[in-house]
């Protein structure tokens, strides 16, 4: 059997891009290396999810279930516990290895979708001195440790980086009766949230440090202690500026980085920006029938964002047999690209498919440092285009603007986005 | 005066209160739910919050559990209190009742996964305790 569409990643970008491509009548499977459907939404277990979508303040699970059971209720079948290890790529279709308790089994489809999300940044990667006892974890770990294992990773607890799962994790490990001595930011401004460094952070006195870090780690079995010290302009520590204090746990939440290990095997083209893949206005990568959405596309704050982009990963992989039969449209003259200038830190997505010139599209944006009343403006042949107005804008808080493309005069191969503080 | 960031919406206005002949004026905020959040936050500040409780499963140790609407910040660490004192004996899923009217709050704590009812019925297990501390509590179900 040759399928459609196969999602790979059963979390809320996987579901939503299967739920679609299975609306638009595709012949659907999706894959997922866990147990249970939902990803990391399971263990999410705070509220705050789908005031955008649903109007209500939902917990992790209770979102990724809705989805869930329109999942099932569309009966798109989904194979669990499966691993995908490879993919190959023939003229006509993908050819997905898998691996689970039936075996190795190869399946094969026309188009892909690729929801497997990000991942966390380890201490590896931030390179803290010292041994490497138990009771360092990343904030994802802490979070499953704590919300489906029942277990408490900590008592006396350091948080590294304002992340938004630090901030949330300190709150639940409070809750459940944990001493969180301080939240440390190696920046000189929080990368969570706003309302989580109130909500979680202010309500239960928990201190949050700027502009200092963990330099050394100790202890032999289990952590017994940090050391801390003040960073420089350049986030270099300061010598003599170090303090230890001692802790049982260290909990990093030190940033996420799209998971794209298959997208790269796949010769997708990434963006050093995102560190996702460069995508179209259809969710496709540059490598034709092969789609990303969600976190695996840029890494969201928000979960309906994720759903969105999910939703048009699946619809636009159904249709792309159906309405592009394929290779037809390859070639560049078929795309605007997306530039960035001034103080954008990207705009998703990178190309726009000139057949879409007619639509409204959504873009996303995340800016490269914290403005007051900022203006965005698109550019097209040095002509502005469409212009919009923010009150602030913050790096941790990604922004999603719907541009009408048919009121936008667009010529020539690419439009340019700026952002730029107001004047006074 | 007391300064202060409204956590309605991701605008994350920074307001101003002050208290004028027993109403609170009400600066810097952009919309009308920023002078309701300011009064309340000057009065009885409201939170929701998340957590688990225990069940008698050990393949699904515990299950989340949050608020069914804002309750006092202060009242908190009351209502963990009681949901830790707590272990789920029976089936339950997303949206049951777990506490209603939660210290007379006008509050339920509800379950928010159906994580449990599913594997209860997927094993066909409701009938039988998996955790040796339960079993020795003599087991309503055995």
């Amino acid at each position: 059997m040759i399928y459609d569409v196969i999602v790979i990643g059963g979390g809320p970008a996987g579901l939503a891009a299967a739920i679609a491509a299975k609306k638009e009548g595709a012949q659907v499977l999706l894959i997922e290396r866990e147990g249970r459907l939902g990803g990391i939404l399971k263990q999410c277990i705070h509220d705050g999810f789908g005031l955008q979508r649903f109007k209500e303040k939902l917990s992790g699970p209770e979102y990724a279930e809705r989805f869930i059971e329109e999942f099932h209720s569309l009966e798109i079948p989904a194979k669990l516990w499966t691993f995908v290890t490879k993919i190959r790529k023939s003229d006509q279709d993908f050819q997905v290895w898998t691996v689970s308790r039936n075996g190795v089994e190869m399946l094969v489809s026309r188009t892909l979708i690729l929801a497997t999300g990000c991942r966390e940044r380890t201490a590896k990667q931030v390179s803290i001195h010292g041994t490497r006892p138990a009771g360092v974890y990343t904030a994802g770990t802490a979070q499953h440790f704590t919300n489906l294992q029942g277990v408490m990773p900590a008592r006396r607890c350091v948080i590294l980086g304002s992340g938004d799962i630090g901030l949330i994790m300190a709150r639940r490990l409070k809750l459940e009766g944990a001493d969180i001595l301080g939240v440390y930011e190696v920046r000189p401004e929080p990368s969570g949230l706003t309302r989580n460094m109130i909500q979680c952070l202010e309500d239960f006195d928990i201190p949050l440090h700027l502009s200092e870090t963990v330099t050394r780690i100790f202890g032999d079995d289990r952590l017994t202690g940090v050391e801390i010290a003040k960073v420089d302009e350049q986030m270099q520590p300061v010598p003599g500026t170090e303090k230890r204090i001692d802790c049982d746990t260290l909990i990093l939440s030190v940033g996420l980085i799209p998971e794209n290990e298959m997208a790269e095997s796949l010769r997708v083209t990434m963006d050093p920006r995102t560190k996702g893949p460069v995508c179209d206005s259809w969710a496709m990568t540059d490598v034709p029938g092969v789609f990303s959405c969600g976190n695996a596309f840029h890494v969201n704050d928000l979960v309906d964002y994720v759903s969105e982009s999910g939703e048009l990963a699946g619809t636009s992989a159904a249709r792309y047999f159906r309405e592009l039969k394929g290779e037809a449209d390859r070639t560049a003259e078929n795309w605007i690209s997306v530039e960035t200038e001034g103080g954008l830190a990207y705009v998703v997505p990178q190309k726009i498919r000139k057949s879409d010139l007619d639509k409204k599209l959504v873009f996303y944006f995340r800016c490269r440092r914290t403005m007051g009343e900022s203006m965005l403006a698109a550019i097209s042949a040095g002509k502005t285009v469409f212009e919009k107005k923010y009150q602030a804008v913050r790096p941790p808080e990604m922004e999603r603007v719907v541009i009408d493309l048919s009121k936008a005069d667009i010529v020539g191969t690419s439009l340019v986005f700026q952002l730029g503080e107001v004047q006074a | 005066m007391k300064e202060f960031v409204c956590i309605t919406c991701p605008n994350s206005c920074r307001m101003q209160a002050e208290l004028e002949n027993g109403q609170w004026k009400v600066t810097g905020n952009k919309c009308k739910r920023g002078q309701q959040f300011a009064e309340s936050e000057m009065t009885c500040p409201k939170r929701t919050f998340s957590t688990t409780v225990k069940t008698a499963w050990d393949s699904v140790p515990v299950i989340p559990v949050r608020v069914s609407r804002e309750i006092p910040k202060d009242k908190i660490f009351q209502i963990m209190e009681e949901i830790n004192h707590m272990t789920v004996r029976k089936s339950m899923g997303r949206g049951d009742v777990l506490i209603p009217d939660v210290l007379g709050l006008h509050a339920d704590v509800i379950v928010t996964s159906s994580v449990l009812k599913e594997y209860l019925e997927e094993n066909n297990k409701e009938n039988t305790y998996m955790h040796k501390d339960c079993a020795q509590e003599g087991g309503n179900y055995e």
